[in-house]
């Protein structure tokens, strides 16, 4: 189980102002998948315009990535640069 | 072997010459406007003049009549388009407001904004036609400032816009695109227990990026629908999506030649002339070269938002910062998308800091659609930040440095935006400052000091390299990330790092969209990282298929073959008693032994290593002009690994000026009608060498552990700490916090002034 970690505003209409959410989703994929069912929306969010951290490290576009058991995960806007 | 124990390396770290540098010096690069095609027309943008206006109809039947002009287009040749998402540069745009910011359709909404376009065969006659365009506007009030758009009853730039973000959402249309709020923690109840409170509030010009090279293109329409364009930019693939989606044009009929750039630093992730030059080709069957002269630089393309910025921190007293809160309101110019987030999430990353909410406001108003420049948004809150900080230390009578290394973000801190750090280089920069000769030389009357901290993430993403060696045992390395910051120089390092030869013999090339894989554009300090990624993957590939051609000269299994130096060797003694054999010696085989040797690895990056720096000003203030001079200028900054530490020290150095410049001289001043008044350099003043002290630099080494080499991207971090460097300098020889940018002249002539008056 991933401590899912929400410290932007704009997920928390999503989930009714939750902050932290636990998933057993083990990849990102499988992460949206399972927050599109619990909170519709919130998935296709996280897929389109979100970053997401694992354990600190910033995964962006990599629906791919391993959530491992334990983990900790931020939902973050995505990031850019100049 | 290295210290460490790792494979010593023999091109990383080193500093060979620029593999583009004498065809700069010489003259023979070809940017953006050198290049030419036969029968090319004049392409020349017809700008608005009004800050704000309805747009009741656009003749252009006098235009088209006059001599040698052969297409004039406005918005209603190209594709109306609807609300649809994009990722650009610093973040989301959307590829409507993309379309409206190219060509204003229904209303100006900026000095400069681009109502029409014509094609001729000369720029008289070009001149002519758009003087003899007849725009009927409807001019309407408008909005310069961020907070004076944010009142009620400030003129509305889009109808369409109600503010996200906010409960209920709301009924009536608002400049204010979005609010967010950022928060860990109970930050209320942290204040409670702080013994200090220092809170503040803070403002920032807008300021352009000031690359020297204005945009410029040449595009071609063919007969059959193909297109082609050669232009300056951040990403060929960037301009050939946004052309493609802009004009209604399949990828595929798009081909992209990056010509070299002078300068970006993120005001070149976006399309202006691109789409125009293409639609007038296709009416005028002609290509069409387009270029901006430096005042359409300034009133037609975006520079980053200014904003104001609201601190308070809370802090024990011994300095253990213990709660952060700010509101960060950032103008985004005529369509949403300021950097507001990264302006929020970086606010206080250099911290150690549980407690903290950031809430931010993206803001329309009539000046130009901001556009990325290095760290986007981070230099502002930054600016706030640091300041308050510097005050904090003040209060509690510390030394800055020791204050901030008390508070500074490690290995297994939890970010200010969340994550948990890894493997970070705050505290190095730190005390590479602390034990710097310049944090300890002697400063006379009227001198002070300054330091700031500051953080960028920096990112990866989708990258392709190809690497094909020729028949003599070079090698060619091609990537499509146009080369802003040296990137064909360590593209071709980290392949000949891999290939065990000299980086002589590898010649790196940035390839147009047709000719190599797919990159995204070059910004955010990815290109090192994660471009840099799939070179040596492609390059790693290329040494297993030299082993494999060894072992078939060789006769033998391919696993008894080892990569040396260069050289192709037996494993051991079982592996039979051979000669080594060269990259020559195998290209010179190659057909031989299975046809061309080449390889190309597409990847999509993750786990860009977040880049954090220090920097220490030294100024004099003249009381009597408000005139500040930089004595001395020391930037440190973890750079992972340096693959070409020039490079990283240019970067560095560069990102320092322009900070210096945003903190002292640049600013976009506007009359009474929201008209530009200073568009060229004249009067917007940006740092020249004579300025400026040289700027020392401190590259410290905390390896990424995602990258092969330990890189981290470079290019961000340097602009972040800069403006709060400098009044924290300024405060410090004359006792008086400037809270305003830019600290002008008549700017710190007035707080002396004032100062003066008080005392008195």
């Amino acid at each position: 189980m991933a401590r899912i970690v929400l410290t932007h505003s704009a997920c928390h209409r999503y989930t009714d102002g939750k902050a932290e959410l636990e998933s057993d989703a083990a990849s990102i994929r499988a992460l949206v998948r399972d927050l599109e069912t619990r909170f519709p929306g919130l998935g296709r969010q996280v897929e389109e315009s979100m970053a997401v951290a694992i354990d600190g490290v910033m995964y962006q576009d990599d629906l791919t990535a391993p959530i491992p058991e334990g983990a900790e995960v931020y939902l973050l806007p995505r990031i850019g640069g100049g | 072997m290295a210290p460490d124990g790792t494979p010593a390396l023999k091109v990383v770290g080193t500093r060979p010459i620029r593999p583009d540098g004498v065809d700069k010096v010489t003259g023979r690069a070809q940017f953006g406007a050198d290049f030419q095609l036969p029968g090319q027309l004049v392409g020349k943008v017809l700008r608005s003049p009004h800050a704000h206006a309805r747009i009741r109809s656009i003749d252009i039947s006098k235009a088209e009549a006059v001599p040698g002009v052969k297409a004039v287009m406005t918005a209603a040749d190209m594709p109306e388009i609807t609300s649809e998402e994009a990722f650009v540069g610093e973040g989301p745009a959307d590829f409507k407001d993309m379309s409206g910011n190219t060509m204003a359709r229904d209303k100006a909404l900026y000095d400069g904004h681009a109502v029409a376009a014509v094609a001729a065969t000369s720029a008289a006659a070009a001149d002519a036609a758009l003087a003899a365009i007849v725009v009927d506007y409807e001019v309407l009030p408008h909005v310069i400032e961020v907070e004076d758009a944010m009142v009620e009853g400030a003129p509305i730039l889009h109808d369409d816009m109600f503010t996200s973000g906010v409960d209920p959402k709301p009924t009536k249309p608002s400049n204010v695109a979005k609010r967010m709020v950022f928060q860990l923690g109970d930050v209320d109840a942290a204040f409670e227990k702080a013994d200090i409170v220092i809170e503040r509030k803070y403002k920032t010009a807008p300021v352009h990026q000031g690359y020297i090279e204005p945009h410029a293109c040449v595009a071609q329409y063919a007969a059959d629908g193909q297109v082609q364009i050669y232009c300056s930019s951040q990403g060929q693939f960037m301009v050939r999506a946004y052309v493609a989606k802009l004009l209604g044009i399949d990828i595929s009929e798009i081909r992209v030649t990056p010509l070299e750039i002078g300068g970006g630093f993120g005001g070149k992730t976006l399309v202006y002339l691109e789409p125009l030059a293409v639609v007038l080709s296709r009416k005028s069957g002609r290509p069409v070269k387009m270029a901006m002269t430096r005042e359409e630089v300034f009133r037609g393309s975006g520079p980053t938002s200014g904003g104001t910025v609201w601190v308070k921190i809370g802090a024990k007293r011994d300095g253990t910062i213990i709660a952060g809160d700010a509101v960060l309101k950032f103008q985004a110019g005529a369509y949403a998308g300021s950097p507001v987030g990264p302006g929020c999430m970086t606010a206080f990353a250099v911290y150690d800091l549980q407690d903290v909410r950031i809430t931010g406001y993206d803001v329309v108003t009539n000046r130009p659609k901001v556009a990325a420049y290095r760290a986007p948004g981070a230099p502002i809150s930054n600016f706030g930040i640091e300041s308050a900080v510097d005050e904090l230390a003040r209060e509690l009578g510390m030394d800055p440095v020791e204050l901030r290394l008390k508070n500074a973000a490690k290995k297994g801190t939890k970010a200010a935006y969340g994550p948990t750090f890894g493997d970070i280089g705050c505290v190095e920069t730190l005390e590479a400052v602390k034990n710097h000769p310049n944090y300890q030389a002697s400063l006379g009357p009227n001198q002070g000091r300054g330091v700031a901290s500051g953080f960028w993430f920096n990112i990866g993403g989708e990258s392709s390299a190809t690497v094909n060696i020729n028949e003599d045992g070079t090698a060619v390395v091609a990537t499509g990330n146009p080369d802003i910051g040296g990137s064909r120089a360590s593209m071709a390092m980290m392949a000949a790092e891999v290939l065990g030869i000299e980086v002589e013999r590898v010649r790196p090339i940035v390839a147009d969209t047709s000719s190599v894989g797919y990159c995204f554009l070059t910004g955010g300090s990815r290109v090192t990282f994660a471009t840099g990624m799939a070179v040596v993957e492609a390059s790693k590939s290329v040494v297993n298929e030299l082993k494999a051609r060894a072992a078939k000269i060789w006769d033998i299994p391919v696993e008894a073959v080892e990569w040396q130096d260069g050289e192709a060797v037996p494993a051991g003694s079982n592996a039979g008693d051979f000669e080594p054999l060269s990259l020559e010696d195998i290209a010179a085989k190659s057909g031989r032994t299975g046809g061309p040797i080449a390889s190309t690895s597409s990847l999509n990056a993750q786990g860009a290593g977040p880049g954090f720096g220090t920097h220490v000003v030294d100024v004099e203030v003249d009381r009597e002009t408000g005139h500040v001079k930089v004595l001395r200028y020391l930037a440190t900054q973890d750079a992972g690994r340096a693959i070409h530490p020039s490079y990283v020290e240019g970067q560095i150095q560069g990102g320092a000026v322009q900070g210096i410049g945003w903190a002292l001289n640049e600013e976009y001043i506007y009359d009474d009608k929201g008209r530009l008044e200073n568009p060229g350099f004249l009067d917007y003043r940006i740092p020249v060498a004579s300025d400026l002290p040289m700027i020392d630099t401190v590259v410290v080494e905390v390896p990424n552990p995602r990258h092969p080499y330990g890189a981290r991207g470079v290019g961000e971090v340097p602009i972040v700490p800069p403006m709060a460097a400098m009044a924290n300098a300024i405060q410090d020889a004359i006792g008086i916090r400037l809270t305003e940018l830019p600290m002008s002249p008549p700017k710190v002539r007035k707080a002396v002034d004032e100062q003066a008056a008080a005392e008195e």
